[in-house]
């Protein structure tokens, strides 16, 4: 399986407009601010349709900010998002994911108490027609958009390797398909870019190495752009065509794998952590951190004085 | 599938139902008649405010709040009709007539009033409901008890006696059909994923804050029925009826049987009037063994009778351990 990762996907990417313009997802210098933590400054960021990207950096690095920013979870500070030609930033969530995008949680977040099948069922919004009375009424139309729906989810099921366990609770799946069946959730919302938030966290490394073929196989196959968060740098280099690295909330380095992982700032990210440290917490300058570290060094003196 | 075929299956258990009611009607004695008539209407309350406290997992505690809309608005419906016939109809039959439209205005009133509250307190997360809706039932009743044109602290009495066992039955059973065939439709499982989790449901496209204010006005509609046949069974309209301890009664039928449970629900409404009544002879312990009864029942179970789940989710496993 891992042999066929270094297949270079090329051909895909060339089928760039869908209606929308060649970009389907422009980020524009977006900046979150949380008090007087920047968590992320400037950021930019375009999708072309059919592309795999890859956005990394160390723990904290404001990756998943950055996408909370894009879905909608917080509305940015400053700058502009825009999802397959709508400007999107103050929308709610549900509004941007009507527009195209769907993610998925770093920490699992699937409906606990039900099935898979249901989970899945609750993303297929698209083409719904029938209403909360024709639900009570059990109309034709109902039940044509009931069986339509169930289909629909099963095939997602399907494409997920999940249809075995579509009547189980979904906190009742092991680990590893309950992220397989975040996906097919995501994917079930009908989106035209897929977030997929470290979708390989816990995982042993065969089972990263799985994982990152069907993301591919994913994007080939529903023509997706799809962008990936992660920290392993080794494993999202394998699939990703383009990589963003973060780091305290400022873009350190973009561009393909093979320049990215040669980039001195993005070693010293990864590698010179305490070096680092240093040097990027004067840059938000009034950050509550930078107080907090200034702050324990006069506390010394007074212990001397409790003697007598 | 043609035009009748469907009718047929959305009314199907309504067909079933209301013969066998008609036939029980008018034969119990009066006293059996009054408490399954009560346990109908507590089954109304209880189903319909699980739907806002099971399904979608908000915290309502101003069920009888909504009641008392309901109830008010159909008291003064029928009130000021008492002596007005529909022409061409028998009076039995016309004054069944001007009873129902009551209890449609009632329901109507009912989820005005839902939607009004809900519009603004559903949009925050967490207890903020159950403050608004605990504020709501409050005010409703002081606006009641200083109000002329209704009745205020005496409220309307004289009222005629219009609920019966087919009215109650047929309310109870529209309203337990709205709560399943919800939950086993595309909107409730959105309201099923709100209450799973919120931030998961509305970054999968669904409209939270829509869902939630639909829900609650569906709740507070079949509250209302539920205000409007118990006043025309009590054949009295005081606020004292829908004060904050009738709300919480509500509340501990829904967790007693299982929040987002319908058939927990029913079983909870029903054992608790059953219970209530079967405590009569207590007397003055009547209100220590419930609550004895109450404490026992979440200490042992503290999820409900029924959790989650429905009774006929245990069925299977029931006839495997028969069977083996």
């Amino acid at each position: 399986m891992s042999a066929a990762a270094e297949n270079a996907p090329k051909p895909e990417s060339e089928s760039t407009t869908r209606g929308w313009g060649d970009t389907c997802l422009d980020v524009k210098k977006v900046t979150m601010q949380f008090g007087g933590l920047k968590a992320l400054s400037e950021f930019d960021l375009s999708l072309e349709p059919g592309e795999l990207v890859g956005l990394i950096g160390p723990n904290g690095a404001g990756k998943t900010t950055a996408f909370n920013a894009i879905t909608g979870v917080y509305a940015p500070t400053f700058g502009d998002v825009t999802v397959c030609g709508h400007r999107v930033n103050g929308q709610r969530p549900h509004q941007i994911c009507g527009h195209g995008i769907a993610r998925t949680f770093q920490n699992i977040r699937l409906f606990k108490e039900l099935t898979a099948l249901d989970n899945v069922r609750v993303a297929c919004h698209a083409g719904r027609k029938s209403g909360f009375l024709a639900s009570f009424l059990r109309t034709r139309g109902f039940l044509e958009d009931e069986a339509r729906i169930t289909k629909r989810a099963l095939d997602y099921l399907g494409v997920m390797g999940l249809a075995r366990v579509r009547d189980e609770r979904a906190k009742n799946l092991p680990y590893g398909e309950q992220r397989r069946l975040e996906i097919a959730r995501a994917l079930a919302t009908g989106p035209k870019i897929l977030c997929l938030d470290e979708p390989a966290a816990g995982m042993n490394a065969s089972e990263k190495v799985a994982l990152m073929e069907l993301i591919r196989k994913i994007r080939d196959d529903f023509k997706l752009a799809i962008l990936v968060i992660e920290h392993d740098m080794r494993l999202v280099m394998g699939i990703s065509e383009r990589l963003v690295v973060l780091d305290h909330g400022v873009t350190i380095a973009r561009g393909k794998p093979e320049q990215v992982r040669k980039d001195p700032k993005v070693i010293e990210a990864y590698l010179g952590d305490s070096y680092l440290e240093e040097k990027h917490i004067a840059i938000p300058a009034k950050s509550s951190e930078s107080v907090l570290d200034a702050a324990p060094a006069p506390e010394e003196p007074p212990v001397k004085e409790v003697q007598p | 599938m043609s035009f009748s075929r469907i009718l047929l299956r959305s009314l199907l258990p309504l067909l079933i139902g209301i013969p066998i009611l008609w036939a029980f009607n008018g034969e119990l004695s009066s006293s059996a008649d009054i408490i399954l008539m009560v346990a109908g209407i507590n089954v109304i309350l209880a189903v319909s405010l699980n739907v806002v406290n099971g399904f979608t997992g908000q915290f309502s505690i101003g069920h009888a709040g909504f009641m008392a809309v309901g109830a008010y608005t159909a008291a003064k419906i029928t009130v000021a009709t008492n002596s007005i016939e529909i022409v061409g109809l028998p009076t039995e039959v016309s004054n069944q007539v001007i009873f129902f439209i009551a209890l449609v205005a009632g329901m109507i009133m009912a989820a005005l009033m839902g939607l009004l509250v809900g519009m603004p307190s559903l949009r925050l997360r967490g207890d903020y409901l159950a403050i608004v809706t605990l504020g709501f039932n409050e005010i409703i009743r002081v606006i009641i008890e200083n109000t002329e044109f209704l009745g205020q602290a005496t409220g309307i009495s004289g009222l005629p006696r219009r609920s019966n066992l087919i009215w109650v039955g047929v309310g109870a059973l529209v309203t337990v059909l709205m709560a399943r065939r919800l939950v086993g439709s595309t909107h409730g499982r959105a309201l099923l994923a709100i209450r799973e989790d919120e931030v998961a449901a509305e970054a999968m496209g669904v409209d939270t804050t829509g869902y939630k204010v639909r829900a609650f006005v569906i709740s507070s509609a079949f509250a209302g029925l539920a205000g409007g046949l118990l006043v025309h069974l009590i054949q009295l309209c005081t606020p004292r009826s829908f004060t904050f301890v009738k709300s919480i009664e509500v509340v501990v039928m829904v967790v007693l049987g299982g929040m987002g449970s319908v058939t927990g629900s029913i079983v909870a409404a029903l054992v608790l009037t059953f219970a209530l009544e079967g405590l009569r002879d207590a007397q003055q312990y009547r209100m220590v063994m419930y609550s004895i009864l109450l404490i026992v029942l979440m200490l042992t179970r503290p999820e409900g009778i029924f959790g989650t789940r429905e009774i006929w989710d245990w069925l299977p496993k029931l006839r495997k351990r028969v069977s083996s």
